[in-house]
């Protein structure tokens, strides 16, 4: 008995661990596909955070200014993102593609140059554990919610702090407003492209701290293509989610459950070929994805960009 | 008197198009001025500019006698002016609140203050006699209601000039009276309004002042007292005769008959209730209703396009419910889609294969798989003649034809094939003066051919004009079938607000 609470206790330690990038970068998508951006470039933003969050900390010496330098690298990619299609208007979904591609091209051909080729990764800083005093002494929950790492608190914090934005706030409604009908928004005197700019900019900062917690959280050094789909799993998270960061919450605790157990399996010396225990994730996506088909109300004007007559 | 607005010498170009022609405009404190003219010659443009939508190429505009061009919209609402748009610009997903207080710098900002914008709100529409619950979301709120929220929208944002664009499309007569019972309401605080419409009658009724636009430029400003027939003639550029030649036919056999029809709309919702009537040979019968209330789910389910739970459809005696929409056309049945643009054409394809949508697989057209363009092309220059429409050839798109004359193509498509039974949804919608004229001479012509016709239209008097007998449709449910000539228009606009025909007197 004591075991199999044992067991379950560190699986879902793992779980919120595993769950930290997909929620950090679905947290990220909200803001975004709110605003009626559909980026799935979350994919290649996450990588090139990973690549400039590992880095960063390695530069500085320092993780806290490695996960500053995946933001606004991430924030960057971002923005030129923003710029090609709310600016150029060019099709979301083509853009995102090439962000990927160009993602993971730039980030192996930089990873070759700065750290070189077969060497073993060099020593860089990573995100340590916080304890919090007594809440951690609490017997399951204290080990399992208050014995983290510090960046796995700072996700979790997001999600209240969105849905108040969301809901609460100006903000938060322009942005609902722009998602759903911005010609209804700008003729109510709201600005379509500011509020597109600066969600789609602040998230792709999200989804490049999230990649970046992949090299300096759950690794401490970046290899090649390490984000391995969970952008598009974020993706998912969010349409799973409902649009709702608390059911994006939901969703990337799933994901990451599948992700987690899929680990301990291997870890356990399995007679299941690992590429199947891999899959996990991928088809507890799928699963609840076709589950969901017919039930989702995305925003009105997804993927669509906003033409201004003059 | 003092001049709220003038608008001077503004122009407006679009690619390949002059929207507004140096036009002048002016608008007095407790006014009524009202913009008449059809679809396409400017209103709207117009009054884009004026709301900070677009930006004029050349003129100025004054408000209050200072000269005031505006940048954007923001710009145009904090200079008092209030656009209420014929499509509203509401979010159906956000509260009445987030719609009213969209784009306003709170003043906690960025916090949101609920119940003092909920308290500001009851407060205009107490004073206004308009009744709405500003926590209700919009999408929950009838056409009337939203447009309610519209105006108070623009009043939260102080507005001193209202314009109501084309308010009256989408209203019951009742709804009308209300809305026009505010307007007085709102002249009295010397507010000043601009009324868009091409309905002659109306404008007159409301107005102190018209202005009358055609093709992009002002024909003139007259008061409201001018003759309904001098309106016309200037909207139009001519004589236009307002009363339909209707000849005595006497009704032949039964073509179609639905018995207790049920349905679902898109929703999962029951869009129709137990709908039973028959149309017979050499009648048109008319669906009077506000849109949304079951007439498009009822034409989709007799064309077969939408399953029936419950009950018959029977044509020439042959029961065809449910069966496929190319068996039910094939048997006789033609359909003028409600939306020309979006289920009536291809919009991307030319006429000529728009115009054999439904016999492309049919010889003459086809060599079996093969198309016969030779004689597509021919077959469609006789209907092009024929139907006098107006295009440089067969291989011109859709997309680049105006309303009348994709309507015209919709019409010979349908008509040519001779058919028993025309199901006409909303065939005269966004068409002008002339080209709704043409829509009901080809009815009319149809219905002496000996064709059953079920008319479906949103337009009381288009439809009590035509009708031979018609049903009015509420929620689904058939309020009462009459005949025209024995009802007023007034009975049954309170038919079409849900009230039976035997509760009437």
């Amino acid at each position: 008995m004591e075991n199999i609470l044992n067991l379950i206790q560190n699986l879902l330690i793992a779980d919120f661990r595993t769950a930290t990038p997909i929620l950090l970068a679905g947290i990220g998508l909200i803001y975004m596909y709110r605003a009626g951006i559909v980026n799935i470039g979350v994919e290649g933003t996450m990588l090139i955070g990973a690549f400039a969050g590992s880095y960063g900390a390695y530069i500085f010496n320092n993780v806290w200014m490695g996960i500053l330098v995946a933001g606004i690298v991430g924030g960057i990619v971002g923005a030129i993102f923003a710029f090609l299609i709310i600016t150029i208007k060019a099709d979301q979904i083509v853009t995102g593609v090439a962000i990927n591609i160009l993602a993971i091209g730039l980030t192996t051909t930089l990873n070759r140059i700065l750290f070189g080729v077969n060497t073993s990764p060099p020593e860089i800083p990573s995100i340590g554990k916080i304890s919090l005093p007594y809440l951690s002494e609490i017997p399951f929950i204290g080990r399992l919610l208050f014995n983290q790492l510090s960046m796995v608190y700072l996700a979790l914090l997001l999600v209240p702090i969105t849905y108040y934005i969301f809901y609460k706030t100006t903000i938060g409604l322009k942005i609902r407003a722009v998602g759903d009908h911005p010609k209804a928004a700008d003729t109510a005197g709201v600005n379509v492209f500011k509020v597109r700019y600066w969600t789609t900019i602040f998230g792709s900062m999200l989804a490049g701290i999230g990649g970046a917690f992949l090299s300096t959280g759950i690794l401490s050094f970046f290899t090649e293509d390490m984000v391995a789909g969970r952008g598009f799993i974020a993706l998912a998270a969010v349409i799973f989610g409902n649009w709702n960061p608390w059911g994006v919450l939901g969703a990337s605790l799933l994901f990451g459950f599948g992700d987690a157990i899929q680990i301990r399996i291997q870890a356990m010396g399995s007679n299941i070929p690992y590429q199947f225990l891999i899959m996990v994730p991928y088809l507890l996506t799928i699963t609840a994805l076709a589950g969901l088909v017919g039930k989702v109300n995305p925003p009105k004007a997804s993927a669509e960009p906003y033409i201004k007559e003059e | 008197m003092s001049k709220l607005l003038e608008m001077k010498n503004i122009t407006k170009r679009f690619p390949g198009v002059i929207a507004n022609d140096n036009i002048n405009f002016s608008l007095e404190k407790g006014n009524v001025h009202s913009l008449l003219g059809e679809n396409g010659a400017g209103k709207s443009t117009l009054m884009s500019v004026l709301s900070g939508l677009y930006k004029q190429d050349e003129g100025e505009i004054y408000i209050k006698g200072e000269k005031n061009n505006f940048k954007s919209p923001n710009d145009a609402i904090k200079n008092g002016i209030g656009m209420v748009y014929q499509h509203f610009m509401l979010i159906p997903r956000l509260t009445v609140i987030e719609n009213i207080i969209l784009g306003i710098k709170q003043e906690k900002e960025p916090l949101i203050n609920e119940k003092k914008a909920a308290r500001e709100i009851q407060e205009i529409a107490d004073k206004y006699g308009m009744d709405i619950d500003p926590y209700a979301k919009v999408w929950q709120l009838s056409v009337g209601e939203q447009q309610r929220v519209e105006i108070i929208k623009a009043l939260y944002r102080g507005a001193e000039i209202l314009i109501l664009d084309e308010p009256t499309a989408v209203l019951t007569p009742q709804e009308i009276e209300e809305l026009f019972n505010m307007v007085e309401q709102l002249l009295k605080e010397d507010k000043g309004i601009i009324f868009i419409s091409h309905k002659i009658e109306e404008v007159r009724n409301i107005s102190d002042k018209i202005t009358v636009l055609r093709e992009g430029k002002k024909i003139g400003t007259v008061d409201a007292t001018a003759k309904k027939k001098k309106l016309a003639q200037m909207m139009v550029g001519r004589e236009v005769v307002f009363t339909v030649d209707k000849d005595n036919v006497s009704f032949g056999k039964e073509v179609l008959k639905l018995e207790n029809i049920e349905a679902q709309n898109n929703k999962g919702l029951k869009a129709i209730d137990k709908v039973s009537f028959e149309v017979h040979k050499g009648e048109i019968y008319g669906i009077a209703g506000v849109d949304g209330n079951g007439q498009s789910e009822l034409i989709e389910v007799i064309a077969g396009l939408r399953k029936a739970d419950n009950g018959s459809v029977k044509f020439l005696n042959e029961d065809i419910t449910n069966q496929e929409p190319r068996s039910i056309l094939r048997k006789g049945v033609a359909h003028i889609p409600e939306d020309r643009q979006v289920c009536g054409l291809v919009m991307d394809m030319d006429i000529k294969e728009n115009m054999v949508m439904q016999d492309y697989h049919e010889a003459p057209h086809c060599n079996g798989s093969f198309l016969d363009w030779n004689y597509i092309s021919k077959h469609t220059n006789d209907l092009i003649n024929q139907y006098n429409i107006k295009a440089p050839s067969e291989k011109e798109e859709a997309r680049n034809l105006s309303g009348g004359n994709q309507q015209k193509l919709i019409l010979a498509r349908e008509l040519h094939r001779e058919p028993e039974l025309l199901l006409a949804m909303h065939p005269t919608r966004g068409l002008d003066v002339g080209a709704i004229e043409y829509v009901h001479e080809k009815l009319l012509e149809a219905r002496k051919e000996g064709r059953a016709i079920l008319f479906v239209s949103t337009e009381l008097d288009e439809i009590m004009n035509i009708s031979d007998r018609m049903a009015v449709i509420y929620e689904g449910k058939i309020m009462g079938e009459v005949k025209p000539e024995e009802v007023t228009k007034e009975e049954v606009g309170l038919m079409m607000a849900g009230t039976k025909k035997e509760e009437l007197k």
